[in-house]
């Protein structure tokens, strides 16, 4: 007799680029278990604050639980305090409410972005128990092995130990980071099973929120 | 008489059937600073005045946002307001954390009015001496409701509690039962009329009141719970008061058509301010 599992994976895959004054978040809307298709259209971005949007991909149902759990304490934070959250202490929060189950850990993978207190863009890409780390750019989820090194090849900084020292990668404007994020996921769709359907944008910057949809590869 | 030999501590009976450390706890509401709400089919709006103890302090905080659809202002001990706002809070997360809809709010005030009759059982509390007049929206309309110290609540079309309101209670007993077809913009020009009434001729300004309102906008959607900025009280203040007439007349009775002609004759009430008006441009310290 197989014991009863209390996890699944929905798979699906998250997307987070930092731009200088933009944050680029993406994923795919596929939700599904095993080899079917639950279905083609289910977010799995939630905005979290006015400057900080949480990306997670794994298991749906740890998904919608973490993601209550953290808008319930943004709420208190925002009673206490008169304020919205800043997207580093979002990310610290995020890193305690994941480690605190750590002996029962939430299944999700998640990417948190947004603009720092200076409005740069940031990013922080974390594992199902917390451990976080503030990127450039990341990307979590069953098409991340596809992704992330494509992402390495065009965005990742020359080594500082190069001799003759390189220049720092040129910065992304915000719609080469769009073109970026579709590449991307057109890319994994075509190799990863659990990825396709629908690509969900958002961007924030100092205007706001924006959003937009591309379709992919349904099959 | 035997008031003094029965009210040492909450859980003595006096004779007469009272307990009169409730009493004293109603009587302590009845000290602090006036707070209003009045209630039309779709909106609420409280409003309270906000005295600062001296020049140099801030303003008390007297309206607290419970949730979108929910708030509050209290009047009497505004720490026992304070804790009680942070559990109505903590009650609203939970309730929509576990059930992903707001919390009624006939359903919170009887939270809050068992909590507060507790401390009228327990020899080792005492009664919490705030009144909350508590103005939500919820699927069965706009309400508001008054919380005493003892325990009990009420429903209200209007209401006004702290000190100097029963001037108020007169303005608002004439005017309330044109409140439930009144628009959003008529309710909150009513509840400043009504505040200015508690003032007894002190002029009325934006930086000595705080004016809330929460509803549902014609189109259908909600106005959540806020309080106005101090420029836009300001901006309503002035269309209703037009300029002061130096001749005084009798103080009581003294307000305006209160109809949206604007020609309201603010008189009597009006004389020109001669003490205080020292928190001119004193803005509430926002915490």
């Amino acid at each position: 007799m197989s014991r009863f599992s209390p996890y699944d994976n929905n798979g699906g895959s998250c997307v987070a680029i930092a731009g200088a004054d933009y944050c680029v978040i993406a994923s795919d809307t596929r939700m599904s278990t095993g080899y079917n298709i639950l279905t083609r259209d289910h977010s799995k971005i939630y905005k979290l604050a006015d400057k900080c949007i949480l990306a997670s991909s794994g298991f749906q149902a740890d998904m919608k639980a973490l993601q209550k759990l953290l808008a319930a304490r943004h709420l208190i934070y925002q009673h206490q305090h008169n304020k919205q959250m800043s997207c580093p202490a979002m990310g610290q929060l995020l890193s305690n409410t994941l480690y605190y189950k750590r002996f029962f850990p939430y299944y999700t993978f998640n990417v948190l972005g947004g603009l720092d207190n200076e409005g740069k863009g940031c990013v922080y890409t974390y594992d199902a128990v917390g451990s976080y780390e503030r990127v450039g750019y990341s990307a979590q989820g069953s098409g991340s092995v596809l992704i992330m090194p494509f992402l390495d090849n065009q965005l990742k900084s020359p080594s500082p130990l190069l001799l003759p020292a390189q220049d720092a990668v040129t910065p992304l404007s915000q719609s080469e980071a769009i073109d970026l994020v579709k590449t991307c996921f057109a890319s994994a769709t075509e190799r990863d099973i659990h990825t396709g359907d629908n690509l969900e944008i958002v961007v924030l910057n100092a205007g706001g929120i924006h959003r937009e949809f591309m379709p992919l590869r349904r099959d | 008489m035997f008031r003094n030999q029965y009210d040492t501590d909450v859980t003595t009976w006096s004779p007469a059937g009272r307990l009169f450390q409730v009493e004293y706890a109603m009587e302590a509401v009845k000290q602090g600073s006036a707070a209003i709400g009045l209630r039309s089919k779709t909106h609420v709006v409280l409003a309270c005045v906000n005295k600062a103890q001296s020049e140099l302090s801030s303003h008390q905080r007297k309206i607290f946002k419970v949730d979108d659809h929910i708030g509050v202002a209290i009047a009497g001990l505004t720490a026992d307001g304070r804790v009680l706002s942070r559990y109505m809070r903590s009650e609203c997360i939970n309730y929509s954390f576990t059930y992903e809809s707001p919390l009624p709010v006939g359903r919170l005030v009887v939270q809050l009015a068992d909590k507060a009759q507790v401390c009228t059982q327990r020899s080792w509390k005492r009664p919490y001496g705030v009144g909350l007049l508590v103005a939500g929206l919820d699927e069965s309309g706009a309400h508001l409701y008054y919380n005493c110290p003892s325990g009990n609540y009420f429903e209200y079309q209007a209401f006004a509690i702290g000190s100097r309101s029963q001037a108020a209670k007169t303005y608002l007993e004439r005017r309330f039962e044109s409140f439930n077809d009144s628009s959003r913009d008529e309710l909150v020009k009513d509840a400043l009329i009504a505040v200015r009434e508690t003032l007894q001729g002190e002029t009325l300004k934006s930086s000595i009141c705080t004016v809330a309102v929460v509803g549902i906008n014609e189109d259908g959607t909600n106005e959540p719970f806020h309080i106005l900025d101090q420029d836009a009280v300001q901006k309503l203040i002035d269309a209703f008061e037009i300029v002061k007439e130096p001749a005084t007349e009798a103080p009581a009775a003294a307000e305006p058509e209160g109809d949206a002609d604007g020609a309201g004759a603010s008189d009597a009430a009006q004389d020109p301010p001669a003490p205080a008006a020292a928190d001119e441009g004193a803005a509430p310290m926002e915490i």
